[in-house]
């Protein structure tokens, strides 16, 4: 009943701005009705999660086609993802009563937020594929016109018509499947779906386009071309929810179809899932580190981080597939707590960047600098964010990415050459990935926060108001909380996982309550609780013996920088000198990064000049060919309109007796 | 002898965390002197870098105008994380009361936690040295910390475990014989451990040569207390690194749970043992060898990489999988 | 147990050579080329009489005197002498940066180890490691021959190649020594024909860069 009550008032705040829209207060009002119903939802959630009785509740309406009801329900799963959903939503409608404020184009924003969030929550209890679809849609769409909010920019009508065109793209590919999941029959409830089973063409083809699907939506290498375009184009509350949760929701549906709906998933898909996976992790931080742009750089991450939960599906359906139960549920948990994860780091960075952006007026690395003596809390936050991305102990990444390589490293047991072989390459990318995290980190927060301003508006930036400040310290809390007690986290997601495999998650408990060990007590464990008690008991110990023992006087002086001090900021390490050894070694290769440096001669004044030139090969490789390849059909197919009316006649003659045909070949079987 | 079953782990839990202090400048300083030797100096004694460090803490600390709480903060970050890392593998024993809380995976990220803040740190005050050592140690870490994870992967392959402490008993149970994949991983852990501790060819500990220094740059800035803080975490890492090698490669002699005070004795005398072999075959190889340039530090971790990966295929091969 | 080390180190053995292929790959000088070269044919050497010690196959320790006195040292030193005496440009000139030549090679190993795993799926693993170690150490001389523009480069990963193979030949008990010998021989042979060579190049194009040898075919 919260669900519904909740819901329904997502719809009813949008027709408030629409109608008031242009009083200032009324926006403040929105967001914090936005944030109010958030907050019921995930209390729904948790209460979802809690009770753990395993029932569903459902509810048909009568709307949608006069022969179809809608129909809802809560499982566990999609009350997890509810979770996933709404304490980011939560958070960024809290940042935004205060972020709206600054907003120019803030009129074309806040009516299509609260649908935004109604649409994607939607999707989740939404248990027809009709609902699926029709939410699926609005989700897209709601989206697409916030993106379009700055529509005055030229790379945001750009970013636009990518998105545009890469969600038609992707329901294209869902409509189809949920038509072969429902199977002749007709019946698009989830319910009916379950009990049908899929043919030897049917099944694959369900999960390839489900696949291409979602994926394309969540943002998996090679379809991940209108992410880091479309999420920084939208204001930062509304990136924050487009990167952390709107991919959450396109795993929901691969979750969905791949381990409820379609009966059997072979493990060649979980290990081809592992390896796009993996190539998403690792393509995507490497674009990441390569980015002067904050928030397209936090969108590249996305595709990382969803390369990586995206690993721990595949693990999952491998292990499924070959009848290890209990290590596709690692598996699977595994990648729904790295889900969570990524979904309250990531809304914490973009709402970060947005209160840098607010702060400053500038996303681009190179105007920023020194912003954490600025803005303390902020930079605080972010810095605790930074941490979590980058997989440090003892923040909630870390353990999310610790469970994914516990089951990659049991990877091998599954007896398939193509899985013995491909695990530990997943494993290098996996790993690859993590530390490239940490070194695209470093850089974003040692170049926008550390060092000294690069430009004015950096220098004399101040740090946001409270309300903003609170929603960044309160997700950073929750990173902390999330890595702390893992065990919690992990019996929570067993609930979930359980209805799915038919298994639960076996935490072994020999070791006790703060000690995460998964498969037996004697394969690796990992307690953060411990960690952190003790790393924090020995970070005192050092700091009393030194100052004890040791000296106290601090003196503050200029930096001494080997000798030769310069004021000017502009000799400080940039992002692309920061990652210039990166680009020498990896992206040279990978990107064909080129550079140029001319020096001028001896006597000769002028400045010496640095250029780089770095070509995507995905977008060039395939978009931009594929581009090419529809322009020579809509060419050919130009043509058509300049016929004569007899030729259009043949034209429909022709199709007449080719249809005839198709019906008297099926009439012969 | 009726003691709860917590003391005995208890007990050497805290010898090591002292332990792992005590001896760690200890090893420093006698690679260091070991090289002069062979350089035909005669070198400091090795008891120096304990001095150095009582002398650094004596001394004021200057701190940049530009710096913030990062800058302050994070000596003692890296150096807690490195101390709490070095208590984790065992050393002496097995039977310690932190084995459990962390495996290989969460010692390695452990590891990059100092390193993330060492970084920061080299970046914090906003000069150029700083951002080229937090640079290159960031290359470093990101191919590095992967083959260290690939190693992970083949030795949790051969034992069926991530936990140091479960490695050990693996192997000392008789359980593994001379694996090829164990040479390849134990190559690649070598050249990580080169990488990772900043030793020649990837760094040289001793420069102050701009264009070549990695860890000195990220650290230039630093005075007093708080470079006698970086400094010891240092010192900890190498000792750490070479108890992770001989721990896994060469868990000999080690005390088991169950091992009485004569055993862990026992293992005493052979870690000291193995941690002397260590830092003599470290000297002699850093005396024999030349620096690399910094473009080519790829090519050599990302070998350390594949070696990691071959160990893992080459299990396919033998019948430990 | 004994015989399970003895096969365990000579496994080990054959690693080394292994490793000393990819290190070959690794190079960018060419005495270092060379040097590594030479350590291969030590540790082929070493393999060798391993071998025969455990195999109890006297015949074998002329193998790895072959390698020893002929591929460690002798062909290394000639090698180096023609360098010295050619002038020959001192770096290894790449077709393919290191970093990929070695993922390349990587694959490669992946490689013969899936072909070699179901071949000998009845046959004890221990001929099954050996015969993909082997393997492989012919598919990497194979690559260096591929990827290394420097004709002295192609020499050496020719004769890397040849060391795969008589590491495949003294890990298959009872392999008799006439394969040997002319294995051995044909290293001579081709020893002589690239000797020749380099001069001919050299008097002809002043340099030892191959493609040379394609412009003047006109294919360029």
């Amino acid at each position: 009943m919260l669900i519904v009550a909740a819901l329904s008032a997502l719809p009813l705040l949008s027709l408030l701005t629409i109608v008031w829209g242009r009083g200032g207060a009324v926006h403040g009002l929105v967001y914090a009705g936005c944030f109010l119903s958030s907050v019921a939802l995930v209390a729904a959630g948790l209460d979802h999660l809690g009770t753990q009785t395993g029932g569903a509740p459902t509810l048909v309406l009568p709307f949608g086609l006069p022969w179809l009801h809608a129909h809802f329900r809560v499982d566990n799963l999609s009350a997890l993802f509810l979770l996933i959903v709404n304490v980011p939503a939560a958070a960024a409608s809290a940042f935004a009563v205060g972020y709206s404020a600054h907003l120019a184009e803030r009129r074309r924003v806040t009516p299509f937020y609260p649908l935004f969030l109604f649409a994607m929550n939607a999707v989740l209890v939404g248990d027809d594929a009709f609902v699926f679809l029709v939410a699926w849609e609005f989700m897209s769409l709601t989206s697409w016109l916030m993106v379009l909010a700055d529509h005055r920019r030229d790379e945001n009508r750009k970013a636009a018509m990518v998105y545009l065109s890469m969600a038609v793209f992707g329901t294209f590919c869902l409509l189809p499947a949920f038509g072969l999941l429902a199977g002749g029959g007709g019946d698009y409830t989830f319910a009916s779906m379950r009990l049908h089973s899929l043919g030897p063409v049917a099944g694959p083809l369900v999960v390839l386009l489900v696949l291409m699907g979602a994926g394309s939506k969540a943002g998996l290498v090679p379809l991940h071309a209108w992410l880091p375009l479309a999420h920084p184009a939208a204001p930062s509350h509304v990136s924050a929810l487009m990167s952390g949760v709107m991919t959450k929701v396109a795993l929901y549906g691969l979750i969905r179809v791949l381990f409820d709906l379609h009966g059997h998933v072979g493990w060649q898909w979980g290990a081809a899932m592992m390896v796009v996976g993996g190539v998403s992790a690792v393509m995507g931080v490497l674009y990441a580190v390569m980015q002067d742009d904050l928030k397209t750089l936090l969108a590249y991450s996305t595709v990382e981080n969803v390369g990586i939960v995206v690993i721990g599906l595949g693990l999952a359906i491998a292990f499924k597939d070959d009848g290890e139960k209990s290590l596709a549920a690692l598996a699977l948990v595994a990648g729904l707590y790295h889900a969570l994860n990524h979904a309250v780091i990531k809304s914490l960075l973009f709402l970060g960047a947005g209160a840098v952006i607010t702060a400053t007026g500038e996303r681009s690395l190179g105007a920023l600098g020194g912003l954490l003596k600025r803005m303390p809390w902020t930079g605080a936050a972010f810095l605790v964010g930074a941490a979590a991305i980058s997989a440090l102990p003892p923040l909630n990444g870390f353990v999310s990415e610790w469970l994914v390589l516990q089951s990659l490293f049991k990877g091998p047991v599954v007896p398939h050459w193509a899985m013995k072989f491909g695990v530990p390459v997943v494993g290098a990318f996996l790993a690859l990935a993590a530390a490239l995290a940490a070194t695209c980190f470093v850089r974003a927060y040692g170049i926008a926060f550390l060092g000294r301003p690069r430009s004015a508006a950096a220098a004399e930036a101040g740090d946001v108001s409270a309300g903003m400040r609170w929603t960044l310290v309160a997700l950073a809390a929750l990173c902390v909380g999330l890595g702390a007690i893992p065990v919690t986290v992990t019996d929570a997601l067993s609930v979930v996982v359980q209805p799915l495999l038919g298994t639960s998650f076996a935490v072994s408990s020999d070791l006790g309550w703060p000690f995460l060990s998964p498969v037996s007590n004697t394969r690796g464990s990992y307690s953060g609780t411990v960690l952190v008690m003790v790393g924090l008991a020995l970070f005192g110990i050092a700091i009393a013996l030194v100052h004890r023992m040791g000296n106290n006087r601090m003196r503050a002086a200029d930096a001494w920088d080997c000798g030769t001090p310069e004021d000017n900021p502009a000799t400080q390490y940039t992002g692309q000198s920061f990652a210039q050894p990166l680009r020498r070694s990896i992206a040279a290769t990978v990107f064909q990064a080129r550079e140029t440096v001319v020096m001028p001669q001896p006597g000769d004044d002028s400045p010496a000049r640095h250029s780089l030139a770095m070509t995507d090969p995905i977008w060039n490789g395939l978009y931009l060919r594929l581009a090419w390849l529809i322009n020579l059909i809509a060419d050919q197919v130009n043509r058509l309109q300049f016929l004569t009316v007899r030729r259009y006649l043949l034209m429909m003659f022709c199709t007449l007796v080719f249809l005839l045909l198709v019906v008297a070949v099926r009439q012969q079987q | 002898m009726n003691h709860h079953p917590l003391f005995a782990p208890i007990l050497w839990q805290v010898l090591q965390i002292v332990l792992a202090l005590a001896t760690a400048p200890l090893v420093t300083g006698y690679v260091r002197w070991f090289k002069a030797r062979l350089n035909g100096r005669r070198g400091p004694s090795p008891f120096q870098p304990y001095r150095d460090l009582y002398r650094l803490t004596q001394k004021e600390a200057v701190i940049a105008h530009s710096a913030s709480w990062i800058f302050r903060a994070a000596p003692y970050v890296v150096f807690a994380s490195a101390w709490l890392a070095a208590c984790l593998i065992p050393t002496f024993t097995t039977n310690i009361f932190l084995a459990p809380a962390a495996d290989m995976i969460a010692l390695v990220a452990l590891l990059a936690v100092g390193r993330f803040w060492l970084a920061l740190a080299g970046m914090d005050v906003g000069t150029a040295f700083g951002g080229i050592g937090a640079s290159r140690e960031m290359l470093i870490a990101s191919l590095a910390e992967p083959a260290m994870l690939m190693i992970t992967f083949s030795l949790s392959l051969v034992s069926g475990t991530t936990q140091p402490a479960q490695i050990v008993a693996f192997v000392l149970g008789g359980n593994v014989g001379v694996e090829v994949s164990i040479g390849l991983a134990l190559a690649a852990m070598i050249m990580v451990a080169i990488a990772e501790n900043g030793r020649v060819p990837i760094d040289n500990p001793a420069t102050h040569l701009e264009l070549t220094m990695v860890h000195e740059a990220m650290v230039l800035e630093y005075s007093g207390r708080h470079l006698a803080m970086i400094e010891a975490a240092a010192m900890v890492k190498l000792t750490l690194y070479m108890a992770l090698i001989a721990c896994l490669f060469a868990p000999w002699g080690m005390a088991q749970p169950g091992a009485g005070p004569e055993g862990v004795l026992v293992g005493m005398g052979s870690f000291l043992g193995k941690l002397w072999m260590l830092a003599t075959a470290l000297a002699l190889f850093e005396t024999a060898i030349a620096k690399m340039r910094v473009f080519r530090y790829a090519d050599f971790l990302g070998g350390a990489l594949l070696l990691g990966l071959l160990a893992t295929i080459f299990l396919y091969v033998s019948e430990a999988v | 147990m004994l015989t399970a080390l003895s096969y365990d180190l000579a496994h080990l053995i054959g690693a080394t050579v292994l490793m000393a292929g990819f290190a070959l790959l690794y190079q960018r000088r060419l005495f270092a080329v060379l040097n590594t070269f030479s350590f291969q044919a030590l540790a082929l050497a070493a393999a060798a009489a391993w071998q025969a010690h455990i195999q109890h196959a006297p015949h074998l320790y002329f193998t790895a005197a072959i390698a020893l006195v002929f591929k460690a040292m002798i062909v290394p030193f000639a090698l180096h002498w023609l360098v010295e005496r050619l002038g020959i440009h001192r770096t290894v000139e790449t077709a393919l940066s290191i970093g990929w030549t070695m993922i390349i090679g990587v694959a490669l190993v992946a490689l013969s180890i899936l072909l070699v795993l179901p071949v000998t799926a009845h046959s004890a693993a221990l001929t099954r490691e050996s015969l993909a170690l082997a393997m492989s150490v012919v598919l990497l001389g194979m690559l260096m021959m591929i990827t290394r523009r420097n004709a002295v480069t192609q020499v050496v990963g020719f004769m890397a190649l040849e060391n795969g193979l008589i590491l495949a030949a003294v890990s298959a008990k009872g392999m008799p020594l006439v394969v040997e010998i002319s294995v051995a021989f044909s290293v001579l042979v081709a020893m002589t024909l690239f000797g020749i060579f380099f001069f001919r190049i050299r008097e002809r194009f002043d340099s030892l860069d191959l493609n040379y040898i394609e412009t003047f075919r006109g294919d360029r």
